[in-house]
């Protein structure tokens, strides 16, 4: 009987990967429903014999299995987007079903949890430093230093907890990862707890995925028996960007309200309910496995640059024609990304602008496309990697709306604790309306006579609001207390400083209000 | 006892083991009786021992949670960067247009499908490539 392989990963069944199923098996073929390759654009992507063909839809059916499709694509893993990665990851992707244990165990699922049991908690950590991994969450805080901390905090209950809560725009790697292979995310929890002598593990995840929250919840509850003493929950979100940031989230967990608490004390000492707690992205957690398998940790570290060691899941979306999951040794530049790997823009017209590291990440110009993709790099140019989004836009985009939108995302999405971030948003917003409508005029109260400080000109050029906007950013970037209030500034100020001419009709006004951009 | 405080009492017994108990039996309250109001806050106040003004700082604290149902169909479109660079803003009032009164359209920030938006949700179900003709049947259909 002939084996068809289609995704059950939801962007795969968005595209209509069900009813292709269905219909396949109607034909009388076995149908696996495996993860997903990551190869979007061409989802739902159908898979006999290793053979792809994709984007395939019901009328393409009948044509695959006559061997007449024109929707081949060859043998998928020698096509140029998957031959040209190092899945460490995602070695799995598109390759095992997820929920089949069977699968797991037959790719070496479950390998470094074993091994982890007997080389000891010290040596677990000592194995996750020497990989070189950080944090794939945002902030690329070593996971080893981290584990380290929360080894040697006193105390008989402590936690792990996971980062499921994947809000930036543009990413989407957390969500194959879990919907693809939730066993690997549940392995690496459990080789966390017997690293830091914690044996209760919760997955805090995000609302908007229900596919990822199904498949976890099944995962886990297969695989209870063989994780134990370990116990592993699922808990959902509530529709809140900020609980991503990871206080916010333990104050969610805990029942609050998700506002961000002032660090210190660490997480890592008083996490969960006051215990020290292990939080670390799904990605993170799912680089473990692999680390603590024989010989894991050195192969994991010989992926990278500089101190950026390992693979970085990075996710290729918005108007891209080849959009994604490329995983890769870090060091790669935007230009490889976006025009080689992406193939530039879905719509075909000039890249105009790259926005790297989600909602907070700054706009990246053409011409800066050469830099490599390192933490330490990106820093420097005043931009972020985060959780490795790469959101491509075409000319088309209208970069004062998405430095507006910035701002907007920030009013709705802020916890509220701290002035710069809840009152400077919704001011941003109000200026960048104003930058639009190229000033404003002075009002009533500001011409009344007794107002004595009160300029009595004919009101306020896009110049003027042009600096006090260049002022706020200043003050939501140092007086924020996270980084959701402190990074916005990032995506306004690199769209203002590379794309003026979209903010006014005399971009001289802004070189004046940003000496620095002058040159 | 009324048959809401019956309810209420059910999923509060389903989650009151757990560790932080309160958003889960939330989220379960948002699903069945599609809003968490005055009264439902009063009665997980009581059953967790908690003072109602806890429970209403965390239920206003969260988009999800409604304080009033609304009887009509949701359909949950992405607005975020990645659905705008394809173009969600160019199809949006399409998308209102056909809603009418009828289907509320719910904006959300990024249902991790975007490398193939402009994306939406309605239930359970996810849609992805929307173009005005996609967006409209799919309004039309909620
Ligand atoms: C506003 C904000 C949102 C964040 N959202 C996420 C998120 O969705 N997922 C995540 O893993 N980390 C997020 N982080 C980073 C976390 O605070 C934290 O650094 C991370 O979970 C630590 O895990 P890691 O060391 O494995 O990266 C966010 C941070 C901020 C300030
Ligand atoms: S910066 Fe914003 S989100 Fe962060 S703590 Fe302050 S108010 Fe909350
Ligand atoms: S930005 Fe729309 S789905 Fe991610």
């Amino acid at each position: 009987m002939t084996i068809v392989r289609i995704s059950d990963d939801a962007l795969a069944r968005a595209g209509g990967a069900d009813k292709l199923a269905a219909a396949f098996e109607k034909k009388g073929c076995e149908v696996h429903r495996t993860s997903s390759w990551g190869m979007h654009w061409l989802e739902p992507l159908v898979e006999i014999d290793g053979e792809g063909f994709g984007p395939a839809t019901l009328d393409d059916v009948d044509a695959i299995l006559d061997g007449k499709s024109d929707k081949s694509i060859g043998t998928i893993e020698d096509h140029p987007f998957i031959a040209t990665q190092t899945r460490i990851t995602f070695k799995r992707a598109g390759k095992t079903r997820p929920l089949s244990l069977e699968d797991y165990e037959a790719t070496g699922g479950w390998a470094g949890l074993k091994r982890a049991r007997q080389i000891g908690s010290e040596a677990i950590v000592e194995e996750v430093k020497h990989s070189g991994l950080r944090g794939r969450g945002g902030a690329g805080f070593p996971t080893g230093i981290k584990w380290d901390t929360v080894m040697k905090a006193p105390g008989p209950q402590k936690y792990i907890v996971c980062n499921a809560d994947e809000g930036d725009s543009g990413t989407f790697a957390d969500r194959m990862a879990m919907e693809g292979d939730p066993f690997a995310l549940i392995e690496g929890m459990a080789i966390a707890g017997e690293a830091v002598g914690a044996n209760q593990g919760y997955i805090y995840l995000r609302s908007e995925y229900p596919d990822a929250i199904r498949k976890l919840n099944a995962a886990l509850e297969l695989c209870e028996d063989i994780i134990t003493p370990f116990k592993c929950e699922v808990r959902v979100g509530a529709g809140a960007y900020v609980c991503g940031e990871e206080t916010s989230l333990l104050n969610s967990l805990e029942g609050k309200r998700g506002e961000v608490r002032a660090k210190p004390p660490l997480p890592a000492l008083e996490g969960f309910l006051g215990k020290p707690t292990v939080v670390n992205n799904v990605l993170s957690l799912q680089a473990v496995p692999h680390i603590l398998t024989e010989g894991g940790a050195e192969q994991y570290k010989n992926a990278g640059f500089g101190r950026s060691r390992g693979t970085m899941p990075i996710q290729l979306a918005g108007n891209i024609k080849h959009g994604g999951l490329y995983e890769v040794g870090f060091g790669i530049t935007l230009d490889d990304l976006v025009n080689k790997i992406g193939g530039g823009t879905a719509s075909g017209r000039p890249v105009k602008a790259v926005q790297v590291g989600g909602p907070l990440g700054a706009y990246i110009h053409p011409d800066q496309f050469d830099i490599e993709f390192d933490y330490e790099t990106y820093t420097a140019a005043e931009a972020l990697i985060g959780h490795g989004g790469v959101t491509v836009f075409d000319d088309s985009a209208d970069m004062l709306e998405m430095a507006r939108f910035a701002m907007e995302f920030c009013s709705v999405e802020s916890c509220g604790k701290c002035t710069p971030c809840r009152i400077g948003a919704v001011r941003g917003v109000e200026i960048l309306d104003r930058i639009k409508a190229g000033g404003r005029e002075r009002d009533v109260i500001e011409l009344a006579p007794q107002m004595h400080n009160t300029k009595k000109d004919s009101g306020r050029d896009a110049g003027d609001e042009i600096g006090l906007l260049t002022d706020l950013c200043e003050t939501m970037k140092f007086g924020s207390l996270c980084a959701l209030g402190g990074f916005t500034p990032y995506p306004v100020m690199s769209a203002l400083r590379q794309w003026p001419e979209d903010f006014t009709r005399n971009p001289e006004l802004v070189k004046q209000a940003l000496p620095e951009a002058a040159e | 006892m009324s048959e809401k405080s019956e309810l209420l009492g059910e999923i509060i017994a389903r989650h009151h083991h757990r560790e932080g108990p309160l958003l889960p039996i939330l989220n379960d309250v948002q699903a069945e009786l599609g809003c968490v109001d005055a009264e439902s806050e009063a009665l997980i106040a009581k059953g967790l021992n908690l003072s109602r003004a806890d429970v209403h700082g965390t239920v206003s604290f969260y988009h999800d949670y409604k304080i009033k149902a609304d009887p009509r169909p949701v359909v949950q479109v992405c607005r975020a960067e990645a659905c705008k660079a394809r173009g969600v803003e160019r199809i949006i009032d399409k998308a209102t247009a056909a809603a009418g009164e009828r289907v509320k359209i719910e904006t959300v920030y990024c249902l991790g499908l975007c490398s193939a938006g402009p994306a939406a949700r309605t239930g359970d179900d996810l849609h992805i490539r929307l173009d005005e003709a996609g967006i409209t049947k799919l309004v039309e259909n909620a």
